[in-house]
């Protein structure tokens, strides 16, 4: 049966200020199911407070052949980090 | 036991805690077997569930039991004969099809949410907590085996003719559900308990909507109902059930681990 049904990615949220994060995948006919399916298989140990499902045909990805024309020129510019300003002691959390 | 708040008789939580184990037992032998990964998950964590509450009904019965003084849950559970459960012959019913197993669901999670709704008011404050602890589980129980119920029948010809079959066949046990006896009738006067007969007419408003959404096809009401699992008459299918469950405390009484 499962082969006949669609593939859908879930996205579990873990508490509240936090981004929802991919979990995997799972097998539904639909996208009220998929949210059923998603609550049985990935939250049974309290992991989440919200889910997403999307299509997993419906996700655009960057191709693994693209891989040096997309993130090799991004290496050699270490000037993008902010890390050549020393930080007053008293600023935290930065 | 504070006079002011009336207890609920032994047997009447045995019939609570035993409606969870058994439903539970015959759900697990689902596990590893569901027609699909996502399907026998959510079968098992239904069965878990319900077997949780089963432990908080029998250890709380165990608690109150004075002809054994003080049987513990997993006495209760493993070391009763069929004669002695108080399930209704509803849960107690093979497994069959997938279609079976999700119509059986349905018909009890209709009943056991009304039911556990009535409890979470309970004059005994133990039978209030454990009822609104279920509560929330079988709210969603519910809403799963409703929506399932819906897809199949309002599904393909031959899944609407599954769970036609099955509704028709497990029909006839879910009358026993409404029926008041004696011990109801205690527990409901105490304010332990309820009415059961209070339960008939908003089950069968609930579940004929689902049916009618289903494409399915509602046996009579007054249909013939068969009765007696409350008081301990069940049909032999609950000596194998038990059989299974119960072989290793049988074989090899103590044993732990």
């Amino acid at each position: 049966m499962s082969s006949e049904w669609p593939l859908w990615e879930v996205f579990i949220r873990s508490q509240h200020g936090l981004a929802h994060k991919h979990v995997g995948s799972l097998h539904a006919p639909d996208a009220e199911m998929a949210v059923n399916n998603a609550r049985d298989v990935y939250t049974r140990r309290n992991e989440g407070v919200s889910i997403w499902v999307v299509r997993s045909a419906d996700i655009t990805a960057s191709s693994p052949g693209d891989k040096a024309p997309l993130f090799d020129p991004a290496r050699s510019k270490v000037y993008r980090h902010p890390t050549f300003f020393p930080m007053p002691e008293e600023v935290k959390n930065i | 036991m504070d006079a002011a708040k009336p207890a609920a008789p032994f047997e009447y939580l045995l019939r609570l805690g035993d409606n969870a184990l058994v439903l539970s037992q015959r759900l697990s032998e689902w596990c590893g077997k569901g027609p699909a990964l996502e399907e026998d998950m959510a079968l098992t964590n239904v069965a878990l569930d319900l077997i949780g509450q089963a432990r908080l009904w029998l250890s709380y019965a165990g608690e109150l039991d004075s002809a054994g003084a003080g049987r513990s849950e997993d006495e209760l559970a493993f070391l009763r004969d069929a004669g002695e459960f108080r399930n209704l012959l509803l849960v107690e019913q093979p497994n069959g099809s997938y279609a079976d197993t999700l119509m059986r669901q349905f018909l009890f999670d209709a009943w056991h949410a009304l039911a556990l709704r009535e409890l979470a008011a309970s004059a005994d404050p133990r039978v209030a907590e454990i009822a609104a602890k279920a509560q929330k589980e079988v709210a969603y129980h519910l809403r799963r085996s409703s929506d399932l119920v819906v897809r199949l029948g309002d599904g393909t010809e031959k899944s609407r003719a599954m769970m036609q079959a099955a509704l028709e066949q497990l029909w006839p046990y879910t009358g026993e559900m409404f029926q008041g006896d004696a011990l109801d009738r205690d527990a409901a006067a105490s304010g332990a308990g309820f009415d059961p007969a209070g339960l008939r007419a908003p089950w069968l408003d609930y579940v004929g909507e689902v049916l009618a959404e289903a494409t399915l096809k509602q046996p009579p009401a007054e249909a013939w109902m068969h009765s007696g699992g409350k008081q301990g008459r069940h049909t032999e299918k609950l000596g194998f059930l038990l059989a299974e469950m119960q072989f290793l405390q049988r074989a090899y009484p103590g044993a732990r681990w």
